[in-house]
C-alpha cells in the first residue's frame, strides 16, 4: 500500500484505532481537516492509555517526586538520584504484562530490553535488574507454561545483554491467571553531571536513527495491547507482540555510552511503545521544537513498509539521537564500528511541528504540543467497591486457632508463594560486571557501584521490589502504604538507608469506577508512605486494562525501592551466620491476621483489615537498622512479612549455605496463631553478638525490642508462655520443604506433558 | 600486558580486566576484536565470557572467524599462555585451539551458581598456586557448558593430564556437576599445556565478600608465570 492508496479516514476508523468520538473531535479542531491514515496511526498510539496516562495523570500529579537527592523525577526515561561523590543511580520498573501473557518468553525479554533502554538513555550504565512476576495457581500447567516462558525470556535476554538480575519477586494466586504480571526494575550508574535527556534542543541540529532495523512487528504491540481488556481474541494479537534482539541491545548500551562520554549528542531517547511516532514528539515537546522527518531514510528490514507501519513500529533496539550540527558522521562512525545501522533521518525546527514525508509527500503535517504534553486527561469516577466492606469485615473470634502450627508452618514453606525461588533466579546471570555483593533469595539485594572507568567504591545499592496484592485488594490504600514500608524495610536490612523509589501501578479496567477507586486510593498511599518515609517517587509506570472477560487482578501497585550503604564492607544478611547468638525481635506483635497467607491457605478465607502500618514507626526502625550495621552490632536481619514470625524465623535459619538452629520464646498474651502467623508490619528478626548493645540502640532510637532467644543446634523451637513448644521441627527436613516447593510442581507438569497431558 | 579480547557481546571482558588489573595489579587492557594484531608486548591473552555475536549461532562459532583471532591463533602456537573462560572457552573449541565441544546443560537451562571444583594439575602457567586435589569455589554461568568429547578423546585428555578442574563437591569427592559435563570436566588444556579453557569464572571471585578469592587461585597463578617468563628473559 502506498500513501496515495491509503485508506480514507473516518470516525468509524478512528473508533477502529481506540479513539473515542470525543477525541476524534479534538483531532479535527487540532488540525482543521480530518487526519491522514498515517496521522491517525500517531493520534491513536499517541493518545493510548499506555503512551498518555489519560486516566491516572491527574492522580499521579500528586506524588511527592522531589528530594535533597532527586536530580531527575518523572517525566523523563527514568528517575535519577544523587549517591555522593559525583555519581547517581538511574532506575525505572515498567510493565510488560500483556504482551507476556500473550507471548511469554519474547514479552518478558522484551520488557527487559525496554526498561534497559529506558536507563542507558539517560547515559547511565545499568547494572542491576529486578523482576517482579506474578502468575495464577502453579497446578495449572497454563501458568507453568507461562512462568518457564517468563523465566526464560528473562534470562534470555539480561544474560546475553551483560546484566546481572539479582533479585525480585514471584508470586501466585488466582487472580492473576487470566492476566499475569512482568514487571521489569533496571538501575545504572552515571556520573551525575553526566546525565542525558530526552531533548530534541538546537534547531538545525541532525536527527539520528540508531540500532535495528524497523520492521512490521509489534505494530500497535504496547500501546494498543496494553489499552484494552483480554477476550477470546487477545491469541490473535499474538504478531503484535515484539521480537527481542539482546546482542543488539549489548551492542548498542557500549555505542551509546562511548558517545556520551563526548559532546557530540545533545538529547536521546529510545523507540519504545509507539516507536518513532513517540520518541519523535516527546523529544520535540519536552525541548519545545519541531522535527522534520524522511521516512525513506529509515532502515527497513521488510520491503513495502508504509508511513504508517513505519511510524508505528516497535521493532525493538532502536535509539532516536539528537547531535550536534556537523558531527553527525562521528555519532553515526561510532555506531557502524559496533555493527549498528546508523543515519540522519531528519532534523530539529524551530516552528513546533512535526512533519514527517514520505516517498516525497508530506504525510504527517502535526502540531506536537498539542498531541503530546496537552494530550487528552481523564477525570474518570471512582467509587468504592460495593462489597469491600463485607470482605474488610473479619471476627477473629470465629476463626478457628491453628491445631497444628508446625502443619501450618510446613504448609506455608510448600506454598509456591513462599518456597524458594531457586528454580528461577539460577536461571539468571546474578554476577556479571562483578558487583553482586547480596544473591537473589534474601531481602534485598546488595550491588556495589563502580565508576565507567572500572574503579571500586565504597558504595553499595541495596535493593528491593515488593508488593502484597491480598492487602491491596482489602484495602488498596493501607495496601500500597504496607508495600512501600516492606520495600524499604527489606531495603534497610542490608543497613542500607532508603533513597527513593519506584513504581509500577498494574490494574484492572479503568472506565469501571471500582478500579478507578482502587488506582486513586493506591496512589494517595503510595504519596503519603513514599512522604513519610522520605523516599520520593523518581519514576513509574501505569499499567491498566489488567482484565480478562472483565475479572480484573487485585490491585498490585509494585514498589521498588533504592537504598544506599556505604562503606558496604559492613552488612547484614537474611540469615543465621553462626549459632550462639542472640535472636531479638524489633517492632511490636499485634493480633493482625487479616489478609494474611495463613487465613487465606490454612481457613481459606481473603478477608479482614490488612495490619497497619506506622510509618513513624517504620522510620525510626530503619535509622536503627543502619546504625546497628554501622556499629558491627547486626549479624542477620530479615524482614517479618507474609506468613509471619514463623515464615520469616524458619527462613533466617535455612536461607545461608549451612543450616543454623534457633530456639526462641514468645511470650506476648495474643493467640498464639496471631503471633506465630500473623503478619503486623514494622517487624525485623535480628541476630547479634552483643544483645545488650542492640537493646540499647534500639531505646535509644525508640524501637520495641525483645530478646526471645538464641541460634543453634539442628532444630527451629518456637514455644510460648507453656512449657510445651508450638513449634519444634528439624531445620532440614523446613529446608528440604522449601527447596522442593517449586521443582516438585514443576516436575510434575513436565512428567505431565510428556505423557501428552495438557502443554 | 595481559590482552583481554573484546568481541562484540563479550560481558565479562570489563571484569577480566577489573580483576587482574585491579585486584592482581597486572596491565591488563581490553583488545577489540576487529584487530588484526596483538598490541605489542602482550603475554597472555584472554578470551572473556559472555555472548560473542549474540551467540545465535552456535556459541563461540562467529567469534573464531573474528580478525584478531589469526593472531591470536599464532599466540598460541608460539606458545604463549591464553586462558578462556565460558564463551572464551566455547571459541578455543570451536576454533580448535583445545579439543572438544560444550554442549547444552544436561537440564536445558541456563544455570548461575557457585561450583566446587577439584585442581586435578596443579602447574604453571595456570594452577601453580594451587594445591593438588585443592577444591576451589567458583561461579558458573552458562546455558551450553556440558564439555563433550568422542570416547577417544576423553581418554587422550585423560592419559596426558589435561584435565585441569573437575566438578566435584564440597569435600572434593565426586558430584556437583552442574551441566552435565562428561567425566565431570570443568576445564582443560592443549597437550602443550599453554592453552586452558574453563566454564567456571575465575574473574568473578576474586575479592572475598564479593564472591570469594578462590579465583585468584587460578588468574594469581597466571600473573606469577608471566611475571617468571619475564624474569627469565
Amino acid at each position: 500500500m502506498s500513501a496515495a492508496q491509503e485508506p480514507a479516514v473516518t470516525l468509524e476508523r478512528a473508533r477502529e484505532h481506540g479513539l473515542t468520538d470525543e477525541e476524534w473531535q479534538r483531532i479535527l479542531e487540532i488540525l482543521g481537516r480530518p487526519p491522514s491514515w498515517s496521522e491517525l496511526g500517531v493520534f491513536s498510539v499517541m493518545w493510548s492509555e499506555h503512551c498518555s496516562y489519560k486516566s491516572s495523570k491527574r492522580h499521579l500529579r500528586k506524588l511527592p517526586t522531589r528530594g535533597e537527592h532527586v536530580l531527575q523525577g518523572p517525566g523523563e526515561n527514568a528517575g535519577a538520584v544523587a549517591i555522593g561523590d559525583g555519581l547517581a543511580v538511574v532506575f525505572k520498573i515498567e510493565s510488560h504484562n500483556h504482551p507476556s501473557y500473550i507471548e511469554p518468553k519474547q514479552g518478558a525479554a522484551t520488557g527487559v530490553g525496554g526498561i534497559l533502554r529506558d536507563i542507558f538513555t539517560m547515559g547511565a550504565r545499568p547494572i542491576a535488574s529486578l523482576d517482579s512476576i506474578r502468575f495464577g495457581p502453579l497446578e495449572d500447567p497454563k501458568q507453568q507454561h507461562l512462568l518457564r516462558g517468563v523465566v526464560d525470556g528473562i534470562g534470555f535476554y539480561g544474560n546475553c545483554v551483560g546484566v546481572a538480575t539479582v533479585g525480585g519477586e514471584t508470586t501466585f494466586h488466582e487472580c492473576y491467571r487470566g492476566n499475569i504480571l512482568v514487571n521489569a526494575f533496571n538501575l545504572g550508574v552515571v556520573e551525575a553531571d553526566r546525565i542525558f535527556l530526552a531533548n530534541a534542543s538546537g534547531i538545525g541540529n541532525p536527527v539520528i536513527y540508531a540500532g535495528s532495523t524497523t520492521g512490521r512487528d509489534g505494530i500497535h504491540g504496547a500501546s494498543l495491547l496494553a489499552s484494552a481488556e483480554f477476550d477470546e481474541t487477545t491469541e490473535e494479537k499474538r504478531p503484535t507482540v515484539q521480537v527481542g534482539d539482546p546482542f543488539t541491545e549489548k551492542c548498542l548500551i557500549e555505542a551509546c555510552l562511548e558517545l556520551m562520554r563526548g559532546d557530540d549528542v545533545v538529547g536521546i531517547q529510545d523507540m519504545g511503545a509507539a516507536g518513532l511516532t513517540c520518541s519523535s514528539f516527546e523529544m520535540a515537546s519536552r525541548a519545545g521544537t519541531g522535527i522534520e522527518m524522511d521516512l525513506d531514510r529509515v532502515p527497513q528490514r521488510a520491503a513495502n513498509l508504509t508511513p504508517y507501519e513505519l511510524l508505528l513500529s516497535e521493532s525493538q533496539e532502536r535509539m532516536l539521537l539528537v547531535a550536534r550540527a556537523g558531527r553527525e558522521e562521528a555519532v553515526c562512525a561510532v555506531f557502524r564500528r559496533w555493527g549498528l545501522d546508523a543515519v540522519v533521518v531528519g532534523r530539529v525546527t524551530g516552528d513546533g511541528r512535526m512533519r514527517v514525508r514520505f516517498h516525497g509527500k508530506t504525510v504527517v503535517d502535526i502540531p506536537v504540543d498539542p498531541v503530546s504534553a496537552s494530550s487528552p486527561e481523564l477525570d474518570r469516577p471512582a467509587r468504592e467497591p460495593a462489597t469491600l466492606r463485607e470482605r474488610q469485615k473479619l471476627d477473629l473470634a470465629s476463626v478457628a486457632p491453628e491445631e497444628a502450627p508446625g502443619e501450618a508452618l510446613e504448609a506455608l514453606l510448600d506454598d509456591p508463594n513462599f518456597g524458594s525461588k531457586a528454580w528461577i533466579w539460577r536461571q539468571y546471570d546474578q554476577l556479571v560486571q562483578g558487583n553482586t555483593i547480596l544473591r537473589p533469595g534474601g531481602d534485598a539485594a546488595l550491588v556495589r557501584v563502580k565508576r565507567e572507568d572500572g574503579t571500586p567504591t565504597r558504595k553499595a545499592l541495596a535493593l528491593a521490589v515488593d508488593c502484597n496484592p491480598r492487602f491491596c485488594f482489602l484495602d488498596p490504600r493501607g495496601g500500597t502504604i504496607a508495600a512501600v514500608a516492606e520495600a524499604a524495610r527489606n531495603v534497610a536490612c542490608t543497613g542500607a538507608r532508603p533513597l527513593a523509589l519506584t513504581n509500577c501501578l498494574n490494574f484492572g479496567n479503568p472506565e469501571k469506577p471500582e478500579i478507578m477507586w482502587q488506582l486513586r486510593e493506591a496512589i494517595a498511599g503510595l504519596g503519603e508512605a513514599a512522604d513519610a518515609l522520605g523516599t520520593p517517587v523518581v519514576s513509574g509506570n501505569v499499567s491498566l486494562y489488567n482484565e480478562t472477560h472483565g475479572v480484573p487482578i487485585h490491585p498490585t501497585p509494585t514498589v521498588a525501592m533504592v537504598g544506599l550503604l556505604e562503606p558496604w564492607e559492613r552488612h547484614a544478611v537474611s540469615h543465621f551466620t553462626a549459632p550462639g547468638q542472640a535472636v531479638v525481635l524489633l517492632g511490636e506483635t499485634r493480633e493482625e491476621l487479616g489478609g494474611s497467607a495463613w487465613l487465606a491457605l490454612r481457613r481459606g478465607l481473603e478477608a479482614g483489615l490488612p495490619p497497619r502500618v506506622d510509618l513513624e514507626h517504620e522510620r525510626r526502625l530503619h535509622r536503627l537498622l543502619a546504625r546497628a550495621v554501622r556499629e558491627g552490632l547486626l549479624a542477620t536481619a530479615h524482614d517479618v512479612s507474609d506468613g509471619g514470625f514463623a515464615v520469616a524465623l524458619a527462613e533466617c535459619c535455612f536461607l545461608g549455605e549451612a543450616d543454623v538452629g534457633a530456639e526462641v520464646r514468645l511470650e506476648a498474651a495474643l493467640r498464639p496463631d496471631a503471633l506465630l502467623f500473623g503478619e503486623s508490619t514494622g517487624r525485623v528478626i535480628a541476630a547479634t553478638g552483643d544483645a545488650a548493645a542492640l537493646l540499647r540502640a534500639a531505646q535509644e532510637e525508640g524501637v520495641p525490642a525483645r530478646e526471645i532467644g538464641r541460634t543453634g543446634g539442628a532444630r527451629l523451637r518456637i514455644g510460648g508462655r507453656g512449657a510445651a513448644a508450638w513449634i519444634d521441627v528439624p531445620v532440614a527436613r523446613l529446608r528440604a520443604i522449601f527447596e522442593r516447593a517449586l521443582p516438585r510442581r514443576l516436575e510434575a507438569g513436565e512428567a505431565g506433558a510428556e505423557r501428552g497431558g495438557p502443554a | 600486558m595481559f590482552a583481554v579480547v573484546q568481541f562484540p557481546g563479550s560481558n565479562d571482558d570489563r571484569d577480566m580486566r577489573f580483576a587482574l588489573k585491579s585486584v592482581l595489579g597486572a596491565d591488563a587492557r581490553l583488545v577489540w576484536h576487529a584487530e588484526a594484531e596483538l598490541p605489542p608486548g602482550t603475554r597472555a591473552v584472554l578470551l572473556p565470557g559472555g555472548f560473542s555475536y549474540g551467540d545465535y549461532l552456535r556459541c563461540g562459532a562467529m567469534a573464531r572467524f573474528s580478525p584478531i583471532m589469526g593472531a591470536v591463533r599464532r599466540f598460541a602456537e608460539a606458545g604463549g599462555p591464553m586462558l578462556g573462560t565460558c564463551n572464551g572457552f566455547q571459541v578455543l573449541c570451536e576454533a580448535g585451539l583445545l579439543p572438544g565441544v560444550l554442549r547444552r546443560n544436561r537440564d536445558l537451562h541456563f544455570v548461575c551458581d557457585f561450583v566446587h571444583v577439584r585442581v586435578e594439575r596443579a602447574a604453571a602457567p595456570f594452577t601453580s598456586r594451587a594445591r593438588p586435589g585443592q577444591v576451589l569455589r567458583l561461579p558458573v554461568k552458562h546455558g551450553e557448558g556440558a564439555f563433550c568429547a568422542s570416547r577417544e578423546e576423553l581418554a587422550r585428555l585423560e592419559a596426558n593430564g589435561q584435565v585441569v578442574l573437575r566438578y566435584c563437591d564440597a569435600s572434593g569427592a565426586p558430584g556437583g556437576n552442574p551441566n552435565g559435563a562428561l567425566h565431570d570436566i570443568a576445564g582443560i588444556r592443549n597437550e602443550a599445556g599453554n592453552v586452558f579453557g574453563l566454564m567456571p569464572h575465575p574473574e568473578h571471585a576474586v575479592e572475598g565478600a564479593i564472591g570469594g578469592r578462590d579465583g585468584v587461585v587460578i588468574l594469581g597463578s597466571l600473573v606469577d608465570a608471566v611475571a617468571a617468563a619475564r624474569g627469565g628473559a
